[in-house]
């Protein structure tokens, strides 16, 4: 087999019953063999015929993560043609993603999106009519991968990884150069510096890692719009879910002009919540421009949060909204209940054909309904987290561990005392890993580099 | 009056390094091969720097010899100084580099192509093709001279370097011919755009070369070159030619110079805008270093000779098109230099080339049979480009006439292979040189393996003779069995052993450990453990270079092998030269525009291109093995 181990969660991150992780590759039962204990301590999978189950647990080293079933199936006669080891969990994100990561620590790389199928496909193991169908699955489920692998990294995540990046590029363009044009370069006392700078970045990534094993590294939680027209209360109801006074409330229709973004747990279960600029038609650029923003929330978001104003008329504004979340996930409030009513609440649901929830933002009415509402939405699996803030974080996790090895060798290769163009191979490669993080490729960024600090020539 | 001329199997367009490769390998695998060239004066010509080698360019010279080109050999003939540039690195980044007698080099070259069996070298310009449509496809079958001779061929290979529409610039003076007042090639352009061949303009430059008797040498420093000189040919006896060399040497611009240079920057074609081309990065005109790198107060001049019998000094460094007067101000400000007499002045030179993307890996062009090019005429910069490209080139259109499989080495296997590779696959928007840090697999690409690399390539090609090969294969089996006898070799703590140790800073023994695990201690090596080595036989110093470095740095070569086996299944993944990639519904439409625009000839290549993502090589696969499948369909039904 020509390919290497591959892993992923292949139920979908829910809170639902089972979770199953999926292992494929020549070294898939070698690797499960080694987080797997079975109840004598003594069963080793590697021995297990084919198509068997096993009972067990699964261990990350002497720590028990979860009791399991663990599903051996040797190739070719698997979904990939290859070893698949199948490891049904209790379910939960934290442990599916536990096993995972440390399936992965012990040799096996996250799957890509729609890799099982592209193998299962490559080895035969899919018919040929299929085949549109699943360019489509890799074509789509990368788009959305990609997309929002980039939307969930966090800002100062995304700082910290450029500035090592750009720290290490500096010195392989400084070594490259030298051995490129030896007589007008000099690496002399270079060596002490360089030792500083991998100790340096060893110490920062290790902590970024630390970051990562508590799930930091993204934004979490069910991504969650908040939208209506200006002055509708918006702000006023993120304040109230997030007890605090984050966004601008004022009285002057039109305040919040960007998005805000505020974590807060109800009942558990996390919301990432972006408070949007109001939309209605505008000539305001600036507005505008926090309108188009709005429009961008929305596309984005798993659930949308629709704040009518029950104390002014439904007009065109609140039309064009509806018509924007139509294909949404939504749940609609309408607000200022403390106020006169500029229609009935029974009325509206029924021009809607939708349900409603009364409250007031200001003084808090109505807000144990709403948290009832979101996790019913979610324990029915109306809504479910986006799985990919879970895969991101694993790959962003194994990235960052291989730029790691990559500069540990980099570090024993200067303690071996071997020359620069020995290890300035290992601090690009640890420059590549963390491009991926960023969704940067290589490129010629390292000969413009060159070219652009060292003068170079004859 | 057009006439018609025999008929020949190739025309080789250009007689410079490319040229001189091109129609040597032709003819030396036996095709009836002739050579044109504006002026057989220009004849491997070295109109730049006076040196071949260098970083990575001294690989580019090694590959060649091990492949059977000429380059390496003639550099020996007429070196008159040599230097392994990096000692004091890896291995990996040594680099030959020796100074030339340009006129030895060019006489010795032109007696190697008119002496060649077969090839015949012929004065003429060739303006245009003439062609024949085969099953929809353009083939060529002849060139056309500017006096309307007709030369069919079967092939023709374009290394036609800096002259097409050449113009040369110094200040507001321009000259439309070729480098050194060379007659340009003004006509074949128009008959390549006629064919539908897109062309780009790049430029370069050269400085000044200063009259020898009017250089004060007491103001620089001298440089040497090596004690013992390392030949570039596998093939030269190193005792033949270790011999008297002559110095470079060194100095540096000052502030001064570079006042001169800022004040008459408007006088520059460059940044007056007169000058279209594209220059390269790394070679940087000093207009272009002074305003770049404003904050460097000096930078290096390096005075070459240009040869034995000639008092003209190449200015390295230091290449310009300022106006002349200027010129004369700015290298009579540099130390050493104010007396300096100009014998050649610096200019830029501006020229047409194509962009490579047109091309196969056999250097061929995609959309015209039979039409090969090399050299700089490909986007390329330095002899040691060309003459890679032209052998390549003459090796590619050979085994097209001999109807066999193209040669095409890989990433993997040669700078050579880097080359080109990146040629066809990057637009490069400056003229490409070469760099180690482009070869991704430099371990195992070392200049002096290049024979054990590339030899047995060339032997199959049909250059290498049978007798170099057989001497090859020794070389090959005295290695592999000294590493194993040094790995089965142990060796325990005596006290005759650890004082050794002592002796040279190294740990002393715990337990019994292989002589090569000795060796790999970065303080020893495999010549200083000779007293421990009582088994040891007396090797050839070639050999003993591989043992040594194969042993010493195994971690990091097993390392980049097993990077090389993953690269190998991509290059092997083929992709059918007529796919029509808008039949791939789920591309992405930047990922199709630019494979249909590349036509990447593997799975490799096609991961190289910029803008096609992984998700779009995953969706390549899935559709290449649905084609095959398809097929395989077919053929069963």
């Amino acid at each position: 087999m020509e390919m290497d181990t591959i892993a992923a969660v292949s139920t979908g991150m829910t809170h639902s019953g089972i979770g199953k992780i999926r292992i494929s590759g020549d070294e898939a039962i070698r690797i499960a063999d080694k987080i797997y204990r079975s109840p004598s301590g003594k069963k080793k999978l590697a021995d297990a015929p084919s198509h068997t189950i096993h009972y067990g647990h699964i261990f990350d080293g002497d720590q028990v993560i979860d009791e399991v079933l663990v599903l051996v199936m040797k190739a070719p006669k698997t979904y990939t043609a290859e070893d698949v080891v199948e490891i049904d969990c209790h379910g939960g994100i934290v442990v599916m993603n536990k096993i995972l990561e440390t399936v992965i620590r012990y040799g096996a790389r996250p799957a890509e999106p729609g890799e099982f199928t592209k193998r299962a496909f490559l080895n035969g193991r899919i018919d040929l009519s299929q085949a549109e169908a699943v360019m489509d699955i890799i074509r789509s489920k990368n788009e959305y991968a990609l997309d929002s692998s980039l939307r969930q990294l966090k800002g100062e995540l995304k700082e910290k990884i450029q500035d090592i990046r750009k720290s290490i590029i500096e010195s392989v363009a400084f070594i490259e150069a030298s051995l490129d044009d030896p007589e007008h370069i000099s690496m002399d006392g270079q060596d002490e510096i360089f030792r500083e700078k991998v100790d340096r970045h060893i110490a920062e990534l290790e902590k970024l890692l630390d970051t990562a094993d508590s799930g930091r590294l993204i934004k979490e939680g069910i991504k969650t719009a908040i939208v209506g027209k200006p002055n509708a209360g918006k702000s006023s109801l993120l304040n109230m879910l997030s007890g605090e006074e984050r966004a601008i409330v004022t009285d002057v229709a039109g305040t919040t002009r960007d998005v805000l973004e505020e974590t807060v747990n109800i009942h558990g279960i996390s919301l990432n919540i972006m408070d949007t600029a109001g939309i209605r038609d505008t000539q305001d650029v600036v507005e505008r421009i926090g309108v188009d923003r709005s429009k961008d929330a929305i596309r984005q978001a798993d659930l949308v949060i629709y704040v009518i104003d029950g104390a002014a008329p439904f007009d065109e504004n609140d039309r064009a909204i509806m018509d924007m979340i139509r294909d949404k996930k939504t749940i609609i409030l309408l607000n200022k209940s403390d106020l006169s009513q500029a229609m009935e609440k029974e009325e509206l649901e029924k021009e809607l054909d939708r349900p409603l929830i009364a409250v007031s933002a200001k003084f808090g009415d109505g807000l144990d309904e709403l948290e009832d509402r979101i996790k019913d939405m979610f324990f029915n699996g109306q809504i479910d987290l986006n799985d990919q803030i879970y895969i991101t974080n694993t790959r962003h996790k194994k990235a960052i561990m291989d730029a790691l090895d990559s500069l540990k060798l980099v570090k024993e290769s200067l303690d071996a005392g071997m020359p620069e163009d020995f290890y300035s191979i290992d601090f690009m490669n640890a420059y590549t890993s963390l491009g991926k993080i960023i969704g940067e490729s290589l490129g010629e960024d390292l000969i413009d580099t060159i070219f652009s600090e060292f003068c170079m020539g004859k | 009056m057009a006439y018609q001329y025999e008929d020949y199997d190739v025309a080789v367009i250009g007689a410079g390094h490319a040229g001189c490769e091109a129609a040597l390998s032709c003819a030396r695998l036996g095709l009836k091969t002739i050579m044109f060239t504006v002026s057989i004066e220009s004849i491997a010509l070295m109109p730049c720097n006076p040196n071949i080698g260098g970083s990575s360019k001294g690989h580019l010279v090694r590959e060649i010899d091990a492949l059977g080109g000429q380059m390496g050999k003639t550099i020996d003939a007429t070196f008159i100084q040599s230097k392994m540039l990096n000692r004091s690195k890896g291995p990996a980044v040594h680099s030959l580099r020796a100074q030339a007698d340009k006129h030895d080099y060019t006489d010795h070259m032109r007696r190697v192509v008119e002496n060649q069996e077969n090839l015949t070298v012929k004065q003429a310009e060739i303006v245009d093709f003439t062609t024949e449509e085969k099953d929809g496809k353009k083939r060529i079958t002849g060139v056309v001279t500017h006096t309307g001779g007709i030369y069919p061929c079967k092939a023709a290979i374009l290394a036609t370097g800096v002259y097409l529409k050449a113009r040369c610039l110094c200040g507001e003076s321009i000259t439309y011919t070729g480098p050194n007042g060379l007659q340009a090639a003004n006509a074949l352009s128009e008959a390549l755009k006629r064919l539908g061949i897109r062309l780009v303009r790049f430029k370069t430059g050269t400085p000044a070369r200063i009259d020898r008797r009017t250089i004060d040498f007491s103001k620089m420093e001298e440089q040497f070159g090596d004690e013992r000189i390392v030949p570039f040919s596998f093939t030269t006896d190193p005792e033949s030619i270790q011999k008297e060399q002559v110095s470079c040497w060194l100095t540096y611009t000052n502030e001064k110079t570079h006042q001169i240079i800022r004040d008459n920057l408007d006088r520059s074609p460059l940044y007056a805008g007169v000058i279209e081309g594209v220059g390269p990065r790394y070679c940087p005109s000093i207009e272009d270093k002074v305003v770049k790198f404003a904050d460097k107060s000096r930078h290096q001049v390096f005075i070459e000779p240009e040869g034995n019998y000639t008092n003209e000094m190449y200015v390295g460094g230091m290449s310009s098109s300022l106006p002349e007067d200027v010129q004369f101000r700015m290298y009579r400000s540099v130390p050493g230099l104010e007396h300096a007499q100009i014998v050649r002045h610096a200019y830029a030179i501006e020229y047409d080339c194509i962009p490579a993307v047109q091309l196969k890996a056999s250097l061929e062009f995609k959309a015209i049979d039979g039409l090969f090019s090399g050299g700089q005429f490909n986007g390329s910069s330095g002899y040691e480009e060309a003459a890679a490209q032209g052998l390549m080139a003459g090796i590619n259109a050979a085994m097209k006439i001999k109807g066999r499989d193209p040669v095409i080495l890989k990433r993997s296997e040669a700078y050579i292979g880097v080359l080109i590779d990146d040629l066809i696959t990057k637009e490069t928007h400056e003229p490409y040189r070469m760099m180690t840090s482009r070869a991704e697999y430099r371990l195992i690409l070392r200049q002096d393996n290049a024979d054990l690399r590339l030899t047995p390539i060339g032997h199959e090609v049909g250059l290498i003779d049978d007798e170099r090969y057989e001497k090859l294969l020794e070389k090959e089996k005295m290695i592999r069995e000294e590493i194993r006898r040094l790995e089965h070799t142990t060796i325990g703590g005596s006290k005759e052993v650890q004082d050794f140790l002592e002796k040279h800073g190294s740990t002393p023994l715990k337990t019994a450990v292989s002589m090569a695990e000795l060796i790999r201690r970065p303080e020893l090596s495999y010549e200083t453990l000779l007293p421990l080595d009582a088994g040891r036989k007396k090797l050839p110093e070639d050999v003993i270079v591989q043992v040594d470095i194969n042993i010493k740095y195994q971690g990091y070569i097993d390392r980049q092998m097993r990077q090389v086996e993953q690269f190998r299944k991509m290059e092997d993944k083929k992709i059918p030269e007529d796919l029509d990639y808008s039949d791939i519904k789920s591309l992405r439409t930047e990922a199709c525009q630019k494979l249909t625009a590349i036509r990447p000839h593997s799975i490799g290549q096609a991961s190289r291109i910029s803008g096609v993502s992984p998700a779009d090589i995953s969706v390549l696969m899935i559709y290449l093995e649905q084609y095959k499948r398809k097929k395989h369909m077919k053929e069963t039904v």
